[in-house]
This record gives structure tokens, C-alpha cells and sequence, in this order.
């Protein structure tokens, strides 16, 4: 019988606000240890928190993004429990009235066949605001913990979403949506090195149609890859645990990513009981719709609207449409070359997707670090589509503008490639061709038809590769013939 | 509502206080007063008011997103008792 994965996400977003979400404290990356750490963050009497209004504009831009309902009043809860990172002996987080409620995803998962997905909409029940805790640094301090409070209240947003993924594909698809989601409304960096961007899987096994099964939550997942293989090992010793006759206790684990295994951290009963209640520091939040529709004016289209225009607009493939969708620096440029080269959708994706993409890739830079800019390369596409170069020698056209810059007609220009069009002048050269090769025009023309290929050599090489290929051949199949 | 002598002991165990036998029963007759002062208020009919979550009903100011804290490192840190390498040094926290 078969096992049904039920997988839902927890993640965290850290928002790109200057300072932090109840202190006037930078949030820059990388200082030195505590020197961003500010009487509020480090819960010194007689201080008290004031919330960053550019906190709460991220988190509304954020409901907008995914048709959340914007709660007009919201509540700060205290969340209680005693580790030294955390100073104030509780998080200033949200809890039964979370400033943004119900919305949904769009994704596209992969399949098995290369270029093909599936579209799934996963819900979202909430997302709420929260402060970070700081570091604890465990090395080198004999017997002693280090502890650096530059992130303790740094903005976080909680995305809670349903348990509504069956396989880890699927929770990899879900949180890569996510991840160009927050990037593209620009409230998060997405930095996973950094922490800016933190998933936790709550995941089950269950026969379809059961009830849900005992959930282990899978903590601080910061890669794609470390989330895929965590889902992957932990669904399958659910099964092997309950095929074995055993029972799967609620827990919280972590993924070893040495091992590629997870473990249950050793959990104090209480571990739990976090006490919330509202933070009597802090007022209700009020968001009032003029405020909301300030903040909807100033969202940029979003990718699922991209991704259909492309589609129904462009004639593109839902996956061609996804994966230039997959950053807006991405769409932009796309949509930049595309101005340049009108109505070539299909090759301005395949150049994109193909050329640039691995030029990128092999450099390691992203298309924003593209030396190419939309106009040079638009500029090119242009001139295959009106025939003037062929694809090959489109590709020397991108290998100079890659390398020395310039402008793409200059450079057919100078390198000579333009395709030859006269016909006239084709036609010279294939009668020139059949008179020199006697004996191979009477094999073609007793049935070789293996011989084309030789003349279509030959042909080529006469016009030093610049013949159009198409009007070259149907010249060479007319003569050939007699 | 009742509260045992055990929610006590539960409820001192999570807030970090250690309790005699003797304080654990001084704080629980204190906290069934306490009770019995909440069961009194739930006796209040509050059907259609909207719980409060601030004594006070108005509503939070906030404020700009700018950096207004200059580092003071070493003002906060005259007041720890143990730092290094401009960390605080607690005793070690690892499970």
C-alpha cells in the first residue's frame, strides 16, 4: 500500500528594513559582534520597544503579493522562554491576531520529464511579525558561550503555510516560489547564506485519504537542497518507523547535512509552553486602508502575471514563462530585449535561457552582472530574425559583445558574417560546384541522395559559411535536379 | 477554575524560580485569590464587546525606518560580567 507525504512550511523572511523592528539599531550584515546591539535589543531596564513602520509596510506588501486578507487591527504577543540570546527572556512575536491572514501560491513543480511542471496553488494561513534572537557562538570560550546580539531584533515574517505539499519536489517548488516572491516585492534580500531566508518543514506520512499522521518538524532548513534531501530522509523513516509497527512522536529534529540525516534534539517537556500573551508594551497595530492601497500602488506586476501574459500573450511555454519569471531582474531583462527585438518572444527565451544563462552560470555572476545589456542582445536577435546572420554566426556576434562590448551591426559589419542573400550570386557558386563534380551530380541524380550532404558542404564552404542555409539548399536541390 | 500546587511548581519550573515547599503554598493560596478575583470578572456578561488587548484603547505610533542607535559596545559592556572578543560570555548553553 502506498504512503502519502503531507508536507507544510514555516518560513522566516528577514525584512530589508535599515534598523530593526522595535529599535533604532542597523540591520546591516557582518558587523562586529554587538556593536548593533542597542539598549532596547539588549532589554535594559527602563526601555522600551517602538515599532518600524517600514517593518509593517514589508509585511502588507507581502499580503498584497499573495491576496491575503490585511488585518486592520493586529496584536503583539510576548512568546516566553529563557535562552541567552534572547535578553528580554521572551520574543515580541504575534500570535492569535497575526497581521496577515489567509492567502495562496502559485507554483509550477517539476516532473520527471525535463522541461515539463505541473501548477499546484498551496495556502497560506497566516504571516506575522517578529523579532529575531541574537547568536550564540558555542566554539573556543572554554566552557563559556559567546553571545553576539547585532541580530537580536532584526524584523522577521513568519509565512505559515497549509499542510498542503505531497512531496518534497513539491515543498522545494513552494519555497523557491516564496524565495522570488519576497525578492521581487523587495522586502527581503533572500540571502540564504546570511539567514535572511530560513524554512522549517512540518512533515507527516499518512495512507491517502487517512487522517493526518504525527508531524516532526524539520528546523532551520537554509538551502533548496538541504530542504529536499531533509524531506526526503525524514518522510522515509516515518514510513520505515511505521512499517516497522512503530509510532512517530511529535518532534522537533534537525537535518545533519554532513550525514544527510535528521535527529530529534533532546526536548525538555515544557519546551512548549511558551505562556504568550499581548505584549502590554506595545498598542494594537492599526493598518487602515488608505495605507494598504498607498502600498498596492507602489507593487510591481507579480510573477504570476508575467508568467500567464507570457504565456497567453507570447505563445511562450508555461516552463520558458517560469523560469524567466524566476527573479525580476530576470523579467525585466526579458522584457527589455524583447522591446529591442519585437515579436521574436521565442528567441529572446532561448537566447536568454540558453546562451546568456550558461555564459552567466559559467562566470558565476547573475544577470544582473550580465555584460550584455538588454539592447546589445535585442539588437543581434533582431538581425537573425530579419535574416541578416544566421544562428552561428550569431553566436560570434555574442561571444564579441560578451567579451569586448560594442554594437552588434558593427560588429557583423567588421567580422564579415552577414548572410549571403544574393541569389544570383548562390546560384554562381552551386553551377560552378556541378561542374567540377561530375561524377558525384551522376550518383545523386541515379538515387545517392546520401550525396546532398556533399554539396551542402561544398556549398558552404564556396560562401565561406555565409549562405542563408535554407535558400542555399532549395538552390542546390532546383540545380541538382536537373 | 482551580489551580494545584503543581501548576505552581510547573508555572515557578518554567519562569525559573526556585521554590520551597513553604513559598510554593504562600504562592498558591495567593494565586487562587487571584482566581477567584478572575472567576468574579467571568461572571460579568460581555456578550458583544470586543476583548481588548491594551488597558489602553488607542492604537501603536510608529516610527521611521532609520538608524538612529550609534554603537555604545563598550558603555554596555562595563556593565557585563564577562565578555570576549566583544561577545558577552555566558555559562555554556549547548544541549
Amino acid at each position: 500500500m502506498q504512503w502519502e507525504i503531507v508536507i507544510g512550511l514555516e518560513v522566516h523572511a528577514q525584512l530589508s528594513t535599515s534598523s530593526k523592528i522595535f529599535s533604532g539599531a542597523s540591520t546591516a550584515f557582518g558587523a562586529e559582534p554587538n556593536t548593533q546591539a542597542c539598549a532596547v535589543d539588549l532589554a535594559l531596564p527602563g526601555v522600551l520597544p517602538v515599532l518600524n513602520r517600514g517593518a509593517v509596510e514589508r509585511a502588507v506588501r507581502f499580503g498584497l503579493a499573495v491576496g491575503a486578507h490585511i488585518a486592520p487591527r493586529s496584536v503583539f504577543s510576548r512568546k516566553n522562554y529563557f535562552y541567552p540570546d534572547l535578553p528580554k527572556g521572551y520574543q515580541i512575536s504575534q500570535f492569535d491576531l497575526p497581521i496577515i491572514g489567509q492567502g495562496s501560491l502559485t507554483i509550477q513543480v517539476p516532473t520527471t520529464t525535463a522541461g515539463q511542471t505541473y501548477k499546484k496553488i498551496v495556502r497560506l494561513t497566516r504571516a506575522h511579525l517578529e523579532e529575531d534572537a541574537g547568536k550564540s557562538l558555542h566554539e573556543d570560550f572554554h566552557g563559556m558561550t559567546g553571545i553576539d546580539l547585532n541580530r537580536a531584533g532584526t524584523p522577521l515574517l513568519e509565512i505559515v503555510s497549509e499542510p498542503d505539499m505531497r512531496s518534497a519536489a513539491e515543498a522545494v517548488s513552494y519555497a523557491k516560489m516564496l524565495h522570488t516572491l519576497v525578492r521581487w516585492i523587495g522586502i527581503c534580500d533572500g540571502n540564504m547564506q546570511e539567514g535572511s531566508f530560513r524554512c522549517d518543514a512540518n512533515v507527516s506520512v499518512r495512507r491517502p485519504g487517512a487522517e493526518l499522521g504525527t508531524r516532526r518538524e524539520i528546523k532551520n532548513l537554509n538551502s533548496f537542497r538541504f530542504l529536499q534531501q531533509a524531506i526526503e530522509y525524514e518522510a522515509q523513516w516515518q514510513i520505515d518507523t511505521l512499517e516497522n509497527g512503530g509510532t512517530i512522536h511529535q518532534a522537533t529534529v534537525l537535518f545533519d547535512s554532513d550525514k544527510g540525516e535528521t535527529r530529534a534534539m533532546r526536548s525538555k517537556e515544557d519546551a512548549h509552553d511558551y505562556r504568550y500573551f499581548p505584549d502590554p508594551d506595545l498598542l494594537p497595530l492599526a493598518i487602515d486602508n488608505e495605507w494598504i492601497e498607498q502600498v498596492r500602488n507602489t507593487l510591481p506586476e507579480l510573477p504570476l502575471s508575467k508568467q500567464t501574459r507570457y504565456v497567453a500573450d507570447l505563445g511562450l511555454s508555461v516552463y520558458d514563462a517560469d523560469t524567466l519569471t524566476s527573479s525580476r531582474e530576470m523579467a525585466d531583462f526579458f522584457e527589455a530585449t524583447l522591446n529591442e527585438a519585437t515579436n521574436e518572444a521565442k528567441l529572446c527565451a532561448n537566447w536568454l535561457m540558453g546562451d546568456v544563462s550558461a555564459s552567466l552560470n559559467r562566470e558565476d555572476r547573475d544577470i544582473t552582472q550580465c555584460p550584455i545589456t538588454p539592447q546589445q542582445l535585442g539588437g543581434m536577435l533582431k538581425r537573425i530574425s530579419d535574416g541578416t546572420i544566421s544562428n552561428s554566426a550569431a553566436k560570434e556576434v555574442f561571444k564579441v559583445l560578451w567579451s569586448e562590448g560594442g554594437n552588434p551591426d558593427t560588429i557583423i559589419e567588421t567580422k564579415g558574417l552577414k548572410q549571403m542573400s544574393d541569389v544570383g550570386a548562390m546560384e554562381a557558386m552551386v553551377n560552378e560546384i556541378i561542374t567540377a563534380n561530375p561524377a558525384q551530380v551522376a550518383e545523386y541524380r541515379s538515387g545517392k541522395e546520401k550525396v546532398f550532404g556533399y554539396f551542402v558542404g561544398l556549398a558552404m564552404k564556396a560562401s565561406k559559411g555565409k549562405a542563408n542555409p535554407a535558400q542555399m539548399n532549395e538552390i542546390l536541390k532546383r540545380k541538382l535536379a536537373g | 477554575m482551580s489551580l494545584s500546587i503543581n501548576d505552581v511548581y510547573k508555572v515557578a519550573r518554567l519562569a525559573r524560580l526556585g521554590m520551597t515547599e513553604q513559598e510554593a503554598q504562600t504562592a498558591h493560596a495567593q494565586l487562587l485569590n487571584i482566581f477567584g478575583l478572575i472567576a468574579e470578572m467571568q461572571a460579568v456578561d460581555t456578550t458583544g464587546i470586543a476583548p481588548m488587548p491594551h488597558a489602553q484603547d488607542i492604537t501603536q505610533r510608529l516610527r521611521k525606518d532609520v538608524v538612529t542607535e550609534p554603537n555604545q559596545r563598550e558603555l554596555f559592556q562595563a556593565a557585563a560580567p564577562q565578555i570576549k572578543n566583544g561577545l558577552y560570555l555566558v555559562p555554556q548553553v549547548i544541549e
